[in-house]
């Protein structure tokens, strides 16, 4: 990703970094992950964040089906959404499978997908 | 600590009125709330404007100077935003500006124009309480966003779909006979089961409606009231806000609402009461679970509860505690910025005997309210008491 397609500086990147197989999240001394960009850590404001591999692997923790969107999903819906857990830190995606065969606890793999509508790049869940 | 004394509140009839302007709607529950205090308008030394969208609905911001011409003042006007609890945030500067002397009078009030938007539009417009970057961008709406949190508690604490049913058949049971309300229809618990899907497990009736409108009410000191022999037979005794992470996805729980948690227990302390004083209560019930998520927030039901608190007639009108006597967000409707001043302004009729549903809180002496903003990264809650 070139300097002149960054959008969103840290995020986009992540993004990227889910696409490539290799996602990471931000870890302060204590331990806190979370998700970039971050000037300093959330949970307790220090602010020497290091970038720290995350699993691919993650437990579903919640999911919903979708029926009524904003805009930018319109022609999306239905889609299941959901809440997954990678080690210290939790993403939101979409699941890329029907509801039936979803459940919480569900084991997901995280990756890179697109919305139907606006053909921009969301984070997504495939059932393991 | 003073308390700020309710001089006077006024309300619009929530509903569908898509060509009602916000400055419309606001001028109406403004100079409602200004002739029920019996005040001479120039006495007013300060407005807080609660609004939530003004921008994507209507293309207007910097609603304070409008919205104080719209009721005909002009006294230092702000608006204040904090998403769906942007109402009960401006009652919150309202009440701090009387409590520390720096106003006698104050005029605070919520309005929201929702329904030219449209249902997808509306949805969207919604969303932006949401974090654009990790929820947005993956397609989050608020109802799905309750709907994360109801499927999490059904796993870890157990109740279902039918559990949560009995909470939207108890608000449009109080919402029946008011006048003001957006739905004064009852309904069943099968017609909420088998209602379309928004965001499963919600439905359409699990979900508060899109409402335009608008509520305020007129705040004064205890010694203004005295030396004017107001009536103000009703008062705000304490006040408490929470604030939590952004995105649902960053909190230790999906199920657990710590903003709420330190609102609440705030405002017990500061208005010298306890929990177990509390005779009813106004809470923020946008979607069915966050009735019951709410209540367990604010220490009426341990964790995992309260689900069943409806069901049980607990919290219904005749119930030991009656919640949402007003209708709730779900059938008096949500107009996002007026929510949480019209709770005040419900609570408030509740207590002077003219709401329709007086008769069933006849001998109570202390009410909350508590409102709060996207999935509960947002909270405030109020002490409402009968004044001395
Ligand atoms: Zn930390």
């Amino acid at each position: 990703m070139s300097d002149d397609e960054i959008q969103n500086d840290g995020y986009d990147q992540a993004l990227e970094a889910i696409e490539n197989g290799n996602p990471y999240a931000l870890e302060c001394p204590e331990g806190h992950q979370s998700m970039p960009p971050r000037r300093v850590c959330p949970e307790c404001g220090a602010s020497d964040l290091e970038e720290v591999e995350i699993p691919l692997s993650g437990e579903l923790l919640s999911y919903n089906v979708t029926y009524v969107p904003t805009p930018d999903f319109k022609d999306d819906v239905p889609f299941v959404l959901g809440i997954a857990q990678f080690d210290n830190v939790r993403l939101t995606g979409r699941v890329k499978a029907d509801a039936e065969d979803v459940e919480v606890g569900s084991a997901v793999e995280v990756g890179l997908g697109e919305s139907e509508t606006t053909e921009r790049p969301l984070v997504t869940f495939d059932l393991a | 600590m003073a308390s700020a004394h309710i001089a006077g509140v006024g309300m619009t009839e929530f509903g569908e009125f898509p060509e009602r302007t916000g400055r419309d709607l606001f001028g109406e529950a403004g100079d409602t709330a200004i002739d029920d205090a019996g005040i001479d308008r120039e006495e007013i030394d300060a407005l807080y404007v609660g609004n939530f969208m003004g921008e994507l609905s209507e293309n207007q911001g910097h609603m304070g100077p409008l919205m104080a011409k719209a009721v005909g003042i002009d006294a230092p006007a702000t608006r204040v935003e904090s998403a769906c609890a942007s109402g009960g945030m401006a009652v919150r500067q309202a009440v701090k500006d009387v409590r520390n002397g720096e106003a006698d009078v104050v005029l605070v009030g919520g309005v929201e124009r929702m329904h030219n938007m449209g249902t997808t539009g509306a949805t969207g417009g919604l969303s932006v309480a949401a974090d654009d970057l990790w929820e947005i961008r993956q397609g989050i709406t608020f109802p799905g966003a309750y709907a994360l949190m109801a499927q999490r508690y059904f796993a870890v604490h157990g109740g279902d779909r039918e559990d949560l049913a009995h909470v939207a058949v108890k608000n449009h049971a109080n919402a029946a006979n008011n006048p003001l309300a957006q739905y004064q229809t009852e309904i069943s618990v099968e017609k909420v089961l088998d209602a379309p899907p928004v965001a499963l497990p919600m439905g359409l009736f699990d979900s508060s409606p899109i409402t335009d409108g608008a509520a305020a009410t007129v705040l004064v000191s205890e010694e203004y009231a005295e030396e004017h022999g107001l009536e103000t037979p009703v008062a705000i005794t304490g006040t408490g806000q929470g604030t939590d992470n952004l995105a649902l996805a960053e909190r230790d729980s999906m199920v657990w609402t710590p903003a709420t948690e330190d609102a609440g227990q705030e405002a017990y302390e500061d208005a010298g009461i306890s929990k177990d004083d509390v005779d009813f209560l106004e809470v923020h019930d946008c979607f069915t679970i966050a009735e019951v998520l709410a209540l367990e927030g604010l220490g009426f039901y341990d964790e995992g509860e309260a689900i069943t608190a409806a069901r049980e007639g607990e919290t219904t009108a005749d119930g030991d505690l009656p919640v949402n006597l007003s209708g709730g967000l779900k059938a008096k409707g949500h107009p996002v910025g007026a929510t949480g001043v019209a709770q005040v302004t419900e609570i408030t009729k509740l207590f002077r005997g003219d709401h329709v549903n007086s008769d069933a809180v006849e001998d109570a002496s202390v009410a909350l309210t508590h409102n709060a903003g996207g999935t509960v990264a947002s909270a405030v809650v109020h002490v409402l008491e009968v004044a001395e």
